[in-house]
Parts: C-alpha cells; sequence; structure tokens
C-alpha cells in the first residue's frame, strides 16, 4: 500500500558494506515508508543478501560508508539485538539449529524482549503458552515444534515457518525476509507467504529479498529493486518483476555495461 | 612444587601415601570383613608407585593438588554437612562421612538390604581392587573389580586401602525410591575415603543419586563396585560439586550381567583435580550400557575422566558421550577405552567426545582407545572440539537476546544434552547452576 503521506520507517542512505575487506555494496539508496512492501531481486552475488545482513547487524559485515536511519535514529549504531528489540526483524534464508535450547523458551524470551522495548508486560510461562498457540496458526505449525530445540532437525519448509512464527511473535515494523521462498514446495510456501500477508499490516513494512516470480504470485509487491553489483540498478512496480521473469538479467549486464567503469569503492 | 627439584618432588609423592597409610592405622580398626581387604589393599598400594606423568594413564594429570591436600583422613566432627538441601519425596538419603553408620536411624525402602558380614566376607574377597590385580587374573570371580579392566585403577586401591567402612547394600525387585548417596567434605581438610558395593539381583531396578562435595583443600576418594544381574536395570548419575583445593578421585567398576541396562550420567565441576573411573564389564555381553559426562573446568582446574568399557560377550551396546566445557586455564582430559574381543561378535559401540573451548589458555586432551578383534560389530567414535558458534550466537542476537545472555542460554544448551539424562531427583542439586556457576572469571 503506497501512501506517500505515511511516515518513513527505514531510509538507507548510499550505503557501502564490505565482509573480509571485500566491498560488496557500492552505495545502496532505499527509502521504505509504513504499509509498503517492497521486493529486492537479483542475482547470487548481487548484495542482496548482504545488505539484509547488514540491516541486520551480522558481525561479519562491515559499513564502509552511507547512513541506514530507522524511525529517525542511526539504525548502525545499535547493536543487533536493540534493532531486534526496537522492531527490525530478520527472516534468515538459513535459519540456525541451536541444539539443546527449546524452541518456546528461546520464543519467550525473544518476544519478552520486544515487549519490554514496546512498552508491553512481560508475559509469563502460562500467558506466552497462550500467545504463541494462537499465533502457530498463521503459519499452521503443530505445537510440537515448540517442544523441539530451536530448528533443531527441521525440513526446510519448517524452519521458514518457524521464521515466521518469530515474526508473528515479534511484531516487527520492518520485516526482512531473506530469500524465505528458497527450499520451499509450492504447499509451503502459500502457507508462508499467507503469513507474511497476514501479518502486513499499514503501520509496518516488508523488505522481501527473493529470486523468484512464484513468491510474488503470492505477496503483491508495492515496489520492485532490480539489484546488481551491490546497488539498485531499478526500481518499478510489480510489473518489473514479472519483466525479469520473463527476460532473465541479460539486460543487468548491458546496462551494467553502459555504466562503466566498473563500480569502484567511494572514499 | 614448582620450586621443588625432581628427586625432592619424587620423595614428597612417595612419602604422601605412606604417611596416609600410617595416619589411618592408628585410628580405629574397621569392621572384620573390611580389615582383611583393607590390609590385603594397603599392601598393594605400597608396591605401587604414585601417579606421575611418566605414566601413560596420567600423562596429562598433574596430581601436585592431591600431594598438597594433608595425608591424614576427616575426623568425623568436622564433616557433618550442615549445608545439604533437604531430602525430596521420593528420595532416601544416605549420608556418608566415612566414619558414622550411614544406615543408622535411615528406614530402607522395600528391596533394598544391607549385605551382612559373613557375606560381606566372599564379597570382598572376590575383589581384585583390593589387590590391585589385573583384568582377567581371577577368571573365576564373579565381581566387577575382579575383572574389571586393565590393571585395577590406583585411586580405586587408594580409596579400598583407607576406607575403614564400606556400605554394601543388596537391591531386589523394584525399588521405588531414589537412594542419594550423599557426602560432602565441607570447608574440613584431610581425606574421606568411601567404599560402595552394590549388588542387584536379576531383574532389579534402581535409581541412584551419588553427590560428592567439598570446598576445601580435602581429598574425596571413592570405590563403588556394583553388579548387575541379568535384566536389572541400574540408573546411576553422579553430581560432583567441587570447590577450592578440593580433590576426587573416583573407581566406579560396574559388572552387567546379559540383558542388563546400565545408565551412568555424570557431572562434575570446581575440583582442583578430579578423576573418573567408570569400568563396565559385560560379562557375557548382551547388556546396554549408557554414558553420559560433562565436565567443567576453569581457573586451574583439572578434569579427568578415563572410562573403560569392555565386552566379554557377544550382542553388547554401548552409547557414550562425553562432554566438556573448558575456560580459564583449566585442563581437561578424557580417555574413553573401549575393548571389543573376538568373543564380542556383534557388538555395537559409539563414543562421542564434544568439548567446548571457551578460552585460548584451557587445554583439552582426548583420546578415544578402541581396541576390536571381533570383525562383525559397529564401532563408531569421534571428537570435536569448538567454540561457541558465531552463527548461532548471531541469530539469538537478532532475535533480540543481548550476547552474554545468548552465550548462557547456547552453554544452558551444550550441557542440557546430558543434564537431561540425570535422575529426577538430581533437580534439588541444581546441576546446571553447578556447572555455569563459575561463568565469573576468577580473580
Amino acid at each position: 500500500m503506497i501512501r506517500p503521506e505515511a511516515p518513513v520507517l527505514l531510509e538507507i542512505r548510499d550505503l557501502h558494506a564490505s565482509v573480509a575487506d571485500q566491498p560488496i555494496l557500492h552505495g545502496v539508496n532505499l527509502t521504505i515508508r509504513a504499509g509498503e512492501i517492497h521486493a529486492v531481486m537479483g542475482r547470487n552475488g548481487s548484495g542482496k543478501s548482504t545488505l539484509s545482513k547488514v540491516l541486520a547487524g551480522h558481525p561479519a559485515y562491515t559499513v564502509t560508508g552511507g547512513s541506514v536511519t530507522y524511525q529517525g535514529e542511526d539504525l548502525l549504531a545499535l547493536a543487533p539485538e536493540l534493532r531486534a528489540r526496537r522492531g527490525v526483524f530478520l527472516g534468515f534464508q538459513y535459519p540456525v539449529e541451536i541444539p539443546g535450547v527449546s524452541n518456546l523458551e528461546f520464543l519467550r524470551v525473544a518476544t519478552n524482549g520486544r515487549r519490554l522495548e514496546q512498552g508491553a508486560e512481560e508475559l509469563d510461562t502460562f500467558a506466552f503458552e497462550d500467545l504463541v498457540r494462537e499465533r502457530l496458526a498463521v503459519v499452521q505449525m503443530d505445537p510440537a515444534f515448540l517442544e523441539r530445540s530451536v530448528n533443531e532437525g527441521f525440513s526446510g519448509g519448517e524452519k521458514k515457518r518457524n521464521e515466521i512464527l518469530q515474526m508473528a511473535l515479534l511484531d516487527p515494523l520492518v520485516a526482512i525476509l531473506d530469500e524465505t521462498d528458497s527450499g520451499l514446495d509450492i504447499d509451503a510456501l502459500r502457507i508462508v507467504a499467507g503469513g507474511v500477508n497476514q501479518l502486513a499490516t499499514p503501520g509496518n513494512a516488508t523488505l522481501l529479498i527473493t529470486h523468484y516470480q512464484r513468491l510474488l504470485d503470492v505477496i503483491t509487491p508495492d515496489y520492485v529493486h532490480v539489484m546488481a553489483a551491490g546497488r539498485i540498478l531499478r526500481t518499478g512496480g510489480k510489473d518489473l518483476a514479472l519483466e525479469l521473469e520473463d527476460r532473465g538479467y541479460d539486460w543487468v549486464d548491458a546496462e551494467l555495461a553502459a555504466l562503466a567503469p566498473a563500480p569502484v569503492e567511494v572514499g | 612444587m614448582a620450586t621443588l627439584s625432581m628427586p625432592t618432588a619424587v620423595a614428597a609423592a612417595s612419602s604422601w601415601g605412606s604417611e596416609l597409610l600410617l595416619a589411618l592405622e592408628s585410628g580405629a580398626s574397621p569392621q572384620p570383613p573390611l580389615a582383611a581387604a583393607r590390609q590385603r589393599a594397603a599392601r598393594a598400594l605400597a608396591d605401587r608407585p604414585l601417579p606421575s606423568r611418566r605414566q601413560e594413564a596420567w600423562r596429562f594429570t598433574d596430581i601436585a593438588p592431591l600431594l598438597a591436600i594433608t595425608p591424614a583422613q576427616l575426623p568425623p566432627a568436622t564433616t557433618v554437612p550442615a549445608t545439604l538441601p533437604s531430602v525430596t519425596p521420593g528420595v532416601v538419603r544416605l549420608v556418608l562421612d566415612g566414619h558414622g553408620d550411614p544406615l543408622a536411624g535411615v528406614s530402607m525402602p522395600a528391596g533394598i538390604e544391607a549385605i551382612p558380614a559373613a557375606d560381606l566376607e566372599a564379597l570382598l574377597q572376590e575383589s581384585s581392587t583390593d589387590r590391585g590385580e589385573d583384568r582377567g587374573a581371577n577368571g573365576a570371580s564373579n565381581h566387577a573389580a575382579a575383572r574389571a579392566g586393565s590393571e585395577a585403577p590406583w585411586s580405586g586401591l587408594l580409596a579400598a586401602a583407607t576406607a575403614g567402612q564400606i556400605l554394601a547394600l543388596r537391591v531386589r525387585g523394584v525399588v521405588e525410591p531414589t537412594l542419594e548417596l550423599v557426602s560432602d567434605a565441607a570447608s574440613a581438610e584431610g581425606v574421606m575415603p568411601l567404599r560402595l558395593l552394590l549388588i542387584l539381583e536379576p531383574e532389579a531396578r534402581l535409581e541412584l543419586l551419588q553427590v560428592h562435595r567439598a570446598s576445601a583443600a580435602s581429598l574425596t576418594t571413592v570405590l563403588l563396585e556394583a553388579r548387575l544381574g541379568a535384566g536389572a536395570r541400574l540408573s546411576h548419575g553422579l553430581i560432583a560439586q567441587g570447590g577450592g583445593a578440593a580433590v576426587l578421585l573416583a573407581d566406579l567398576a560396574v559388572e552387567q550381567d546379559p540383558d542388563s541396562h546400565y545408565a551412568f550420567t555424570s557431572v562434575v565441576a570446581g575440583w582442583a583435580l578430579s578423576r573418573l573411573e567408570p569400568r563396565v564389564l559385560q560379562s557375557g555381553g548382551g547388556a546396554t550400557t549408557r554414558l553420559r559426562s560433562l565436565q567443567r573446568v576453569d581457573g586451574r582446574q583439572i578434569a579427568d575422566q578415563h572410562s573403560q568399557v569392555r565386552f566379554e560377550g557377544p550382542e553388547g551396546e554401548l552409547d557414550q558421550l562425553h562432554k566438556v566445557i573448558a575456560d580459564g586455564a583449566g585442563r581437561s582430559v578424557f580417555n574413553g577405552a573401549v575393548a571389543v574381543p573376538r568373543a564380542a561378535q556383534r557388538t555395537d559401540a559409539v563414543q562421542l567426545s564434544r568439548s567446548l573451548l571457551l578460552s585460548d589458555r584451557a587445554r583439552i586432551d582426548t583420546k578415544p582407545q578402541l581396541e576390536i578383534v571381533a570383525d562383525d560389530v559397529k564401532c563408531a567414535h569421534g571428537a570435536t572440539v569448538s567454540r561457541l558458534q558465531s552463527e548461532e550466537l548471531f541469530y539469538l542476537q537478532s532475535r533480540g537476546i543481548a550476547a552474554a545472555n545468548a552465550s548462557r542460554l547456547l552453554l544452558r544448551g551444550y550441557c542440557g544434552e546430558v543434564l537431561r539424562e540425570l535422575p529426577a531427583a538430581a533437580t534439588i542439586w541444581q546441576p546446571l547452576a553447578m556447572v555455569l556457576a563459575e561463568e565469573a572469571p576468577r580473580p
């Protein structure tokens, strides 16, 4: 839902970042307002996942230039856990297995951290169980998964559902979903995408990172951005995704070549 | 010790054992069946050198903390534990201090009885630990320690040579309550020798929780011999909470008849030096053995576990997991011996050693030792040493959990895999808090 008067939640300006001294992002610009759904597409290595990791604060990535403002605040100055508590959520492409840590306890600790930040009361074990059982419905997840260790032995689809369950509990303002559709069969994709649609409100925003149109058949984006060589090359509406599906990414190479010389680090 | 020259150190070491034996001779003599056993063990001990790092079995384990202990028995008055948690329902607790009768004033649950002196004499005659003999040296014997492995460990021999008492119990049928055996040297200084004998008759079932605590320069030395008849099940937990300069030496010799099930879960933390030697003998194969252990070292502590499992018949099963958390300048030693001779066809044995290194100064020595002669067997072993995974930490942080809490959650998960296998009655001893309490850096 595009509303020009809606408040800006996330403002990315000329963002440069590197990993292991290898520059990956070369000046990303993106403005996300409340109520919007954005899709970032692009080939492997274009910088999509790096963008998501940088926004979440992964320690392996170094910001070398630019800024990210979240609700008027410098997001990059915050520790990863504070970003999460203030409402920035990253759905992992490969959710991590944590043996021995109960999924239920993990969800409760995480949820209470966010609730405190929102000025809500912490939930005790019983109240939390009620909440989590209600939210399980969003992703049609079996309560048995609560008793297991975090993601341990979960199938690809179960891990992704668990990510969306966490999103449902943490109630983020900006949800960044990194290839949430990868490794899902068509039924699981519908369930996961349906969960994302249910959680989208006029007050929050979603940034979908994906390779494929098939996710966008179920979640309709307001904006589609094409990333290449660490920057956003083109921005359009949902038709741009269809065009990509049709034409592939070869035109991106042509457009990049026209931009030659190859991107160099600024500053 | 570091300032002493080598010959002086050797002299100090060899005199430590004889000083202890001398000190004990002057004390009250034990009950008649035990007196002879103790003498046998004392003679065997005198023939043994003290452990030193020149011996393969003690190569990584410096016994300096042991030699720092006053070689005299703890007096009874100072060993009365005032700090024990209250007994939970469904638990029968026996308090051991090496002096008083642990059975005094306790009504034993149905199925457990003290072994009378006459029977005890014959059982003790069979124990080769008392003679320090090699495994198999007494093939006619049906007693655990008699055939329980290579040379009977020095620590077991020490306990046998010094214990003035033996708690000997026979178990029949299904025992409902958990039997809790507790010693707490608290802040006393000296040596507390403990000797235990458990005979589980065929089809008997028992849940046993052994707890040893100490917080000062004391040695708790334990010899537990257990025999499981056909179809018997023993679920055995051991919680060892040390502090300060305290030392623990425990020799656990278990013999299993076919179709018996033995599950042993140990949690050890806080000792200046600890050495656990679980030795399981499946006398005719066909039994199941499940070993779980967790040890944490910090500061300059040393935790050592030498386990031995031997199958003397076909179709035995072993599932062993040993976990370590090494912090500070702590040292952890694991040696897991598994013997599968020709008679032990179709043995199924898995041994895994997992160590978590939390500090650059900590050291871990881990060594599987599989001797497999039988050709139709499944034997797997593995060892990993790792740090807390940064991807796991980041995942938790990305859900709003602060780094310190995330580490703690991961450590809890790591410990939980072993702790959840302790008998339920272990909860009151707060094993998790015990293992994690030392997270703060020591001065």
